[in-house]
């Protein structure tokens, strides 16, 4: 119990006086969590509104592998990405095992799925209410994709955010293709999992409450979003 | 293809005001033997009906008769199970549904404002400009809502802005599908100017009204609907004092059709 009094104060500490080795290692969680984000959300929200608005077959099956995929195990989108990229891998010639782009790619992976699953079925309930006038209107289906996605913006914002909530906390995959290699790939959770395995609770423990307090701030973003949205009836 | 219920309309006052416009090349509308089906159920059975280019036809007939399924037939958003459509002898795609637009019973808007749901239509037919905007929402008398979200109009705002945008693309043909049920008496009375001065411009009205004195101040000739079938279409002074069916006599008198 003591030792857990004593790593709290050196966690706040290392807090308050912004440490070098912390604020590092939380830029790059960032870095590495938002790119994955952007690249996945730029992919997960096509996939999405495609899906939403077209009806071939096979598509039922899609939806399956898609949906089940949302429960992807992080440590599996690993090893996957690990043997991608290692150099025996089909792509290991890009050398990029132990890199931060390694770990963008492992977390884009991990939330993908949930990025267009989530995404498909907002717009297909919001496609079941626009359709005959879309149809009216002779509206081209490229373009009722983009208007859907416009028009689900809030809703989509909050499938986002889930993505960042999932990518920042994940350690499973990062810490395979990353290594946790000190300035290169540590971020937030490999680093976690490292300390307290060394007994070294403060730095994990500050790095906890920097992760929570993230989580919180998304959280309390979504809600906010969402009255804004409601108010407005844009949701 | 089967002789058809054609009405002539040259002894009607209404469709005087109305000069045949640049949509007359859609003309006649003709249905031939249409029949709709779903869910094992003909719901549509049999329609032969021919429109004319010029003036405001009203579809009426009790609830459930199929005159919202008529009028989705007559725009293509659904196919018919049998029978077809052709407006001018062209086959209905999109070449024609582009020059027609529809404004549902419960109007469809976007989740923006309500300048930008004109935007949308404008720009769908690559006019988009401010000014033509500008003038679309005065005509509409929604000109100081431009800003405000769309959905958070009154409901007969919500008809009229439905109604303007339907109109923004300058259709030949618009359809309304019980355009006022919803609204009081002086909202109604803007849809039906907005709708008058749209027939005046030589746009084709078709719409659908259990308003009887909406359908007396509007129709130039009604089509009543009864159980999927089309048992009458007539000239609307016709329609309103001798109609040649007894079950439109009874709907018209209030009396319960079986
Ligand atoms: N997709 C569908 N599948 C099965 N039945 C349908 C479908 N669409 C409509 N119907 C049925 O067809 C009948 C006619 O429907 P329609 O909406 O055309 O009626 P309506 O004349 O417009 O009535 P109202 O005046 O109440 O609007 C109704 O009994 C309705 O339940
Ligand atoms: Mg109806």
């Amino acid at each position: 119990m003591q030792d857990f009094g004593a790593a709290f104060l050196t966690a706040f500490d290392l807090l308050i006086g912004a440490d070098a080795a912390l604020l590092e290692i939380i830029g790059l969680s960032l870095r590495v969590s938002i790119t994955a984000l952007l690249a996945a959300g730029l992919i997960g929200l096509s996939l999405g509104a495609a899906l939403a608005v077209t009806r071939f077959p096979g598509r039922g099956f899609i939806l399956v592998i898609v949906n089940s995929m949302m429960g992807l195990p992080p440590v599996v989108v690993g090893l996957v990405v690990y043997m991608l990229l290692s150099n025996a891998g089909p792509l290991g010639f890009l050398g990029l095992l132990y890199t931060p782009e390694a770990m963008i790619i492992a977390q884009a992976i991990l939330i993908l799925p949930i990025i267009a699953a989530l995404s498909r079925q907002l717009i297909e309930d919001l496609h079941a209410e626009y359709a005959e006038q879309f149809r009216s209107f002779c509206v081209p289906t490229g373009r009722m994709m983009v208007e859907l996605l416009w028009d689900a913006r809030y809703s989509l914002l909050t499938v986002m955010l889930a993505g960042l909530g999932r990518a920042m906390a994940e350690v499973g995959a990062v810490i395979i293709v990353g290594g946790n290699i000190n300035h290169l790939t540590r971020v937030m959770t490999t680093t976690i999992a490292l300390e307290t395995s060394k007994g070294d609770l403060a730095l994990a423990l500050g790095l906890g409450i920097v992760l929570l307090s993230i989580a919180i701030a998304i959280n309390a973003g979504v809600m906010a979003l969402n009255a804004t949205a409601k108010r407005q009836a844009y949701a | 293809m089967r002789p058809a219920n054609v009405v002539d309309l040259r002894g009607d006052a209404a469709s005087d005001a109305s000069a045949p416009g640049a949509g007359a090349d859609l003309f006649p509308l003709v249905l031939d033997d249409v029949s709709f089906q779903a869910g094992g159920t003909v719901l549509i059975k049999g329609v032969d009906l021919t429109l004319p280019a010029q003036g405001a036809t009203v579809i009426m007939g009790p609830n459930g008769a199929g005159k919202s399924l008529l009028l989705r037939l007559m725009h293509g958003l659904i196919a018919p199970s049998g029978g077809t459509v052709t407006w001018g002898g062209m086959p209905l795609g999109e070449a024609v549904r582009k020059r027609q637009a529809m404004v549902f019973q419960r109007p469809v808007l976007l989740r923006r404002s309500v300048a930008a749901n004109i935007d949308f239509v404008l720009r769908l037919r690559g006019r988009a400009d401010p000014g033509r905007r500008r003038e679309i929402l005065d005509h509409a008398g929604l000109a100081a809502h431009a800003d405000q979200p769309a959905r958070l109009l009154s409901g007969g705002e919500q008809q009229r802005l439905a109604m303007a945008r339907a109109l923004a693309t300058e259709p030949d043909v618009l359809f309304m599908d019980e355009p006022t049920s919803n609204l009081d008496p002086a909202s109604t009375l803007v849809i039906e100017e907005i709708a008058k001065a749209a027939r005046d411009r030589g746009t084709k009205i078709i719409f659908i009204t259990h308003d009887m004195g909406q359908a007396r101040r509007l129709a130039d000739d009604v089509v009543f609907v009864h159980k999927g079938k089309v048992l009458e279409h007539s000239p609307a002074e016709t329609f309103f004092t001798q109609p040649a069916s007894t079950e439109a006599g009874d709907y018209m008198a209030g009396k319960i059709i079986l």
